[in-house]
């Protein structure tokens, strides 16, 4: 095993993924390693939300897959206590904001009071909003609390699907400051179309194109 | 053991968060009200000073009740749960909520308690609410019905849940699940004495083979064991019921009533959250 390969806190190898005969991740090897920011970039259907979506242990897939040397399929619970999501669209779930957080306390053993912090921080404020149910709340706030759910727990990855689609350009100066200063260990995986955007707080762009990657380049500082 | 105390813990928790979104749904609360409404219009219209072929008081009202029960809560359950899982894939509900330590069999099972839960309760209350109501108005309260029925209910809702969460594991759409769900109630249905008869006599099936039929309809077997306790004469009961009691005996098939229905649903439940855990969420 190379030095990279050793300190990858997520080693894939002729990794592929078909949906009806139809290729999207095809035969990609590349290893993430816990220093890395990575800006995740490429067209729609590049194959960028299937990858995050095998990592996440949501697929099946053909080839190697470890994340923090674990099978995301045979060891998900184990793997995903240490993974911070934050999807593209927010889900349209029923709950209330009181009852999902509580869910989200109990589920990721993560104290509510981490949660508010970050979302006041994000302008949001939560015991506001504690009644209303979490699919009525606007789309900003929707997003608010889920990154406030995601950066509130200390983990080793964090898997951002377009975290600042739907904020406000404070709100995204204030999530992009955040993740500045989150733990320098913890591997971050940003999927974005705004490069511009992210350009500062990436170490590194991989760019996909019909499931392969086409640009892995290290970003060095100015 | 920490992994084991993890699926109980997520379990639980998806349980109880299905529980808190139901409690909020007017399904459930027009459910809750359609059961106990119908305990008290039968209480008000006096059915219970009625009398048909042996059934009076409370037992009348229980037989009347259970009769209802078998028409709505198959369907009921079917319509209300087939969309649980394959909603939540489409919505991308799913796709959030297993982003979190939460195991997918913690997920399917927390899902299936909470719906069992949640059906059986308002219809259990129903019961208990009638034999109560009953006591107080001096009426004699037929306490082992009162249990046969309290058991064939949850077998019944147990057995349905476990089709409705297979066909919502496997179906590819909300669309495609209640279709399903739908054609087999009505599949079910019309295998009641309708075409079990037909095929009785107009294919010249043999008695056992329409036992047989007769006999894996959750159904049917709701519906036989239902009246077992009452109709020595099987004069209520319909061709199936008469041919299926004249071969085994009613405590045998009381037996059978209660654990064939409980076994299927966990089967169906077993081979949903094994097809569910193994393929693709999304």
């Amino acid at each position: 095993m190379t030095e990279s390969e050793n300190r990858a806190v997520i080693h894939i190898r002729q990794l592929s993924k078909t949906f009806k005969q139809q290729c999207v991740i095809d035969q990609l090897s590349v290893d993430f390693n816990s220093d890395d920011r990575i800006a995740l970039i490429g067209q729609n259907g590049a194959g960028k939300t299937t990858l995050i979506r095998c990592i996440l242990g949501q697929y099946n897939y053909e080839g190697v897959l470890e994340v923090m040397g674990m099978n995301p399929r045979k060891s998900r619970k184990l793997i995903l206590q240490e993974i911070g999501f934050v999807p593209q669209t927010p889900p349209p779930i029923k709950l209330t904001v009181r009852e999902l957080i509580n869910f989200f306390e109990k589920i990721t053993k993560t104290p509510a009071d981490e949660f508010y912090k970050i979302s006041n921080d994000l302008g949001l404020d939560i015991k506001q909003n504690f009644g209303k149910p979490f699919y009525k709340l606007s789309g900003g706030m929707k997003q608010k609390l889920l990154i406030s759910f995601a950066l509130g727990r200390k983990v080793k990855v964090l898997l951002l699907d377009e975290p600042s689609a739907n904020l406000d350009p404070q709100a995204r100066e204030i999530l992009f400051s955040h993740l500045k200063a989150y733990a320098p260990n913890t591997l971050m995986i940003l999927s974005s179309h705004r490069m511009d955007e992210i350009k500062d707080l990436v170490n590194r762009v991989i760019e996909m194109d019909l499931g392969k990657i086409v640009l892995d380049n290290i970003v060095t500082e100015k | 053991m920490q992994l084991q105390k993890l699926t109980h813990s997520s379990l639980f928790q998806i349980m109880n968060t299905d529980i808190f979104q139901s409690l909020r749904s007017k399904w459930f609360w027009t459910y809750s009200l359609l059961f106990g409404g119908f305990v008290a219009v039968m209480f008000a219209t006096g059915i219970t000073e009625s009398q048909i072929i042996g059934f009076v008081g409370l037992s009348r009202l229980m037989v009347t009740f259970m009769q209802v029960s078998m028409v709505i809560l198959p369907i009921y359950v079917l319509i209300t749960t087939v969309r649980s899982v394959v909603g939540d894939r489409e919505s991308n509900v799913m796709e959030y909520m297993l982003s979190l330590p939460v195991s997918f069999t913690g997920y399917f099972w927390g899902k299936f308690l909470s719906k069992f839960l949640l059906t059986y309760i308002p219809v259990f209350i129903a019961l208990l609410g009638a034999a109560v109501w009953g006591s107080f108005t001096n009426l004699d309260v037929p306490w082992d019905l009162f249990m046969l029925y309290s058991a064939l209910l949850a077998a019944m809702i147990f057995c349905f849940l476990g089709i409705s969460m297979f066909i919502s594991s496997v179906a590819h759409s909300q669309d495609l699940a209640i279709s399903t769900a739908f054609v087999l109630w009505l599949l079910l249905v019309a295998f009641l004495d309708l075409i079990l008869m037909g095929l009785l006599l107009k294919m010249r099936l043999d008695a056992g083979t329409v036992i047989g039929l007769g006999m894996i309809n959750p159904l049917q077997v709701f519906r036989t064991a239902v009246l077992v306790l009452f109709d020595p004469e099987l004069t209520v009961m319909g061709a199936a019921s008469y041919f299926i009691l004249d071969t085994v005996s009613r405590e045998l098939f009381i037996f059978f009533a209660i654990t064939y229905p409980i076994a299927l649903g966990g089967l169906f439940g077993w081979m949903g959250n094994y097809f569910f855990k193994t393929k693709d969420i999304i």
